[in-house]
């Protein structure tokens, strides 16, 4: 981003300067500037800024290439397994599911500091985009569909995540914390919410899918197998679905 | 009888009621001064039957400014209602009804304001400066125009009865569907932008008509004003790009009517579908309103300057080359939709391709000022704020092309701040100018300088108060639309109100200006020529005869009446004695507002008056195809 702005400033500061120059240097007040009222044309000047830009498009261009695969959301970071956190965005609230932990929360992330978590997202919600500003980029939830993001949280720390796509009158509140702790921490709150005596089968799913605010973050200990796979498989036309679910 | 509408649909809240008392007190208002001043059957005659491109355009400016008053009420609202709903404060407008508040300030914004003022300059200047006597089809403006004020009323009319979109300006779906929208207010959204479409389609089709077929003798495509170029150049993008939003929002009613599923996830339908459809309209459609604010833009710098454009080729083809672009850019409204990196890439690389003839515009226009001798009336001003405001809404854009940047910065803040950048900065000061410019020409006398220029400082300050802040709070992690904000953001947002506020002082000036110049009228009587111009427009009496020309001018070179005016000669021949012109006619008028009934009765299912309303405008249409045109 530094280095495209830098870039850009190439052109960016000379036209600003040769803005201000022109306009004071060849005001009408000025008789001493020179005045060519039918100079209206110069190949090689119009060559030239035809040429900048052009050339500035072509290295932001390249530059763009590559980053955009270096940061496509669903591509891994590092070779180390990540933690899998399924995403479902509701009305108005975040349902995290650890697969491999087989444990849920609402409004609630936590994950082990440098260690990759992939996130595969989907909605049964109208469209919200999944964010935690501090951590990374952003990617829509939507229904029907999975959306994957390969964050990693480099600090410990507790960071804002949020929707960051309106998606009705709970918008604004539908807001959750992302914690980034030690891996011992982690392991502890993973056993913590073992002992919660929520469970989260599909039946109950539907009530937490009821649309509404929660005031505070909830726990699951144990997750129905196959839950977000039914979630995203619910609209027919999955391409992910595992076992489906009929109603 | 009345469909779902119940009486239920009248009564609102508080602040809803304010703006209910405020659209029928207006009215009223407006139906009582006409019948005390007995005006009805001079509006009638002069204005609403006219198909006089002038007065069309006239007419434009007017539904221009009266709606721009609408859509910064709109603004102040949302700036308070974020200054006040911080933390644990709710605020003064519950969720739904800010977003109802955010969702018509963006459609007001730019289908009844920046459109209208945009085919007002149009109509006004664009025949008068290819020496023609009128539009290719007359009629169609009037019909036109009409659409256009049919579908604003609608809008209006969803205060008072019923409720408007709460889901943005491009209402997404699943959100606009019927599950979770199941009110009137995206039907009103709905047709009053199919109703408002289908007049700017056919708005489109007569500017390129008349443009191709209607210039004077001699007056070959590469002689034509670069202002003529631009407005090409957006007709063509509105021929291509209005036919799209129309099935886009059909299909959608269809979804809302019958219960259809194009864009929701059962039964094989896709949102993802809507969002690509609507942004193959939506972006070309920013190039609509910039590409005749850049025509505005060089014809100023060219008189002001007093000397030629320079790179008159350059610029043409520059501005053909956006207009080419503007169509391969839509996914980098959808980035974060989670297509694959190849598909990314390519739109944040032609995104950026945009920037090159856009980067030519900005140097022709640099080395046009090159060797001028700059005079610094008000509109030189407003291209002077342009320019520098709009280097910076260019590099943000340019960054936000950059797939990986857009990731952290999309629906961001940052992003308000960028298009409101492009849209205050490129849009609306290039049609500011063009008003200053040309206001001699259409009403014949001269804006108030102080006072103008005193209205574009303010303008510039609170543009910069306003939306510098929003940049910030981008990069900080704000999301747009929300009506409830984290305490951290607030110190910027007080920033960005207090901008506001200097902006509606410009706005206070710029009506002062308008009054004070029209009470001393008589003092600033402007001549035809007050600039010392170099196109057409210059050459005839100010405000113009109704037949334009006294003749029909012979055109030998660009810049015909600055050269014409070198050698001392005319541009025109003996007056022709035997002009016929189009007779007045009511017919565009009845069809629009029939057709406003019709948008009426499917937002409220009166099915029965939905045919009655279709038979009518057909008829209208029939009948009128049998008159004969007329003269006189």
């Amino acid at each position: 981003m530094i280095q495209a702005t830098l870039f850009m400033l190439i052109v960016a500061v000379p036209v600003l300067f040769l803005t201000f120059f022109f306009a004071w240097r060849y005001r009408a007040g000025n008789k001493k500037a020179h005045y060519q009222p039918n100079w209206e044309h110069s190949k090689m000047e119009e060559l030239i800024w035809w040429a900048i830009p052009f050339e500035i498009v072509l290295i932001l261009g390249a530059i763009t290439w590559t980053s955009t695969h270096e940061l496509h959301p669903p591509k891994p970071i590092g070779v180390e397994p990540p933690l899998v956190v399924q995403v479902v965005a509701l009305d108005w609230k975040w349902l995290f599911i650890y697969p491999e932990q087989g444990i849920a929360s609402l409004n609630y992330i936590q994950m082990p500091v440098g260690k990759p978590v992939r996130f595969e997202i989907t909605a049964d919600a109208a469209m919200n985009s999944f964010w935690i500003p501090e951590l990374g980029g952003q990617i829509y939830a939507m229904t029907g569909m999975v959306n994957r993001l390969n964050l990693i949280a480099d600090q410990e720390g507790e960071f804002m995540g949020r929707s960051a796509n309106y998606s009705g009158e709970g918008f604004s509140q539908m807001k959750f914390i992302a914690k980034a702790s030690t891996q011992e921490e982690f392991d502890a709150w993973v056993r913590e919410v073992h002992t919660s005596e929520n469970d989260l089968s599909y039946l109950g799913y539907e009530d937490v899918a009821v649309p509404g605010v929660p005031e505070t973050p909830l726990y699951y200990s144990a997750v129905e197998a196959g839950l977000f796979d039914m979630i995203v498989a619910q609209f027919g036309h999955s391409h992910s679905s595992e076992e489906p679910h009929t109603h | 009888m009345f469909g779902i509408l119940t009486l239920d649909a009248f009564i609102h809240g508080p602040v809803e009621t304010g703006a209910q008392l405020a659209v029928v007190g207006g009215a009223l208002a407006v139906l009582l001064a006409l019948t005390y001043f007995k005006k009805w059957g001079w509006l009638w005659r002069e204005w609403i039957t006219s198909v006089d491109h002038k007065k069309i355009g006239i007419m434009y400016l007017v539904l221009a400014g009266i709606m721009l008053a609408r859509g910064a009420v709109d603004a102040f609202m949302m700036r308070a209602q974020q200054v006040l709903a911080v933390g644990d404060q709710v605020g003064y407008l519950d969720p739904n009804h800010y977003s109802q508040v955010f969702t018509a300030h963006g459609i007001i914004m730019i289908f009844f304001v920046a459109m209208p003022l945009m085919f007002g300059l149009l109509n006004f200047i664009l025949p008068l400066q290819i020496g023609s006597r009128d539009v290719a089809y007359p009629f169609l403006n009037s019909m036109s125009f009409w659409f256009t004020v049919v579908g604003a009323a609608l809008i209006n009319l969803s205060l008072v009865v019923g409720e408007f979109a709460a889901t943005g300006w491009l209402a997404y779906p699943p959100l606009s569907g019927l599950e979770y929208s199941p009110g009137v207010g995206v039907d009103y959204y709905i047709w009053a932008l199919q109703i408002a479409g289908v007049g700017t389609l056919i708005s489109g089709i007569n500017f390129l008509v008349t443009i191709i077929k209607m210039r004077a003798p001699g007056m070959t495509l590469l002689r034509m004003p670069i202002f003529v170029w631009t407005s090409l150049g957006s007709m063509i993008l509105v021929i291509f790009a209005f036919p799209i939003l129309t099935v886009t929002l059909g299909l959608l009613a269809l979804d809302r009517i019958f219960g259809m599923h194009f864009f929701t996830t059962d039964l094989g339908g896709s949102a993802m579908m809507y969002i690509n459809l609507i942004w193959a309209w939506g972006h070309p459609e920013v190039y609509i309103l910039i590409l005749p604010a850049f025509g505005i833009f060089s014809e100023i710098v060219a008189v002001f300057s007093q000397k030629r454009l320079f790179g008159y080729i350059s610029m043409v083809v520059a501005t053909m080359s956006i207009a080419a672009l503007s169509f391969v850019v839509w996914l980098h409204h959808f980035f974060t939709m989670g297509a694959s990196a190849n598909v990314n890439a390519f739109f944040g690389i032609m995104t950026m391709a945009i920037a090159i003839p856009t980067g030519v515009k900005v140097f022709n226009w640099l080395f046009t000022m090159f060797r001028g001798r700059i005079i610094f009336a008000t509109p030189m001003l407003w291209f002077m704020g342009f320019l520098t405001t709009f280097v910076l809404g260019g590099m943000t854009g340019v960054l936000m092309a950059i797939p990986g940047v857009d990731f952290q910065l999309h629906n961001s803040l940052f992003l308000v701040a960028h298009f409101h950048n492009m849209i205050i900065g490129g849009v609306l000061f290039g049609f500011f100018a063009g008003l200053v410019y040309w206001w001699p020409k259409i009403f014949g006398y001269k804006l108030h300088e102080g006072l103008g220029k005193a209205a574009f400082w303010s303008w510039i300050i609170g543009f910069l108060l306003a939306f510098i802040p929003l940049y910030l709070l981008g990069l900080m992690g704000m999301t747009r639309r929300l009506s409830q904000v984290d305490e951290v953001f607030r110190p910027l947002l007080i920033v960005a109100a207090v901008g506001a506020c200097v902006i509606a002082l410009g706005v206070f000036l710029q009506v002062l200006q308008m009054v004070v110049s029209y009470v001393q009228r008589n003092k600033n009587i402007a001549g035809n020529d007050p600039w010392n111009g170099r196109t057409l427009e210059w050459a005839t009496s100010s405000p113009p005869p109704e037949h334009n020309f006294p003749s029909t001018p012979r055109i030998k070179e660009r810049d015909a009446f600055w050269f014409a005016k070198e050698r001392r000669e005319s541009l025109f021949s003996t007056p022709d004695h035997h002009i016929e012109m189009p007779k007045n006619t009511p017919t565009g008028f009845f069809v629009a507002m029939v057709s406003g009934i019709f948008g009426f009765a499917v937002i409220w299912h009166m099915w029965w008056l939905v045919p009655v309303c279709f038979v009518g405008i057909v008829t209208l249409l029939v009948v009128r195809s049998f008159e004969h045109e007329g003269s006189h």
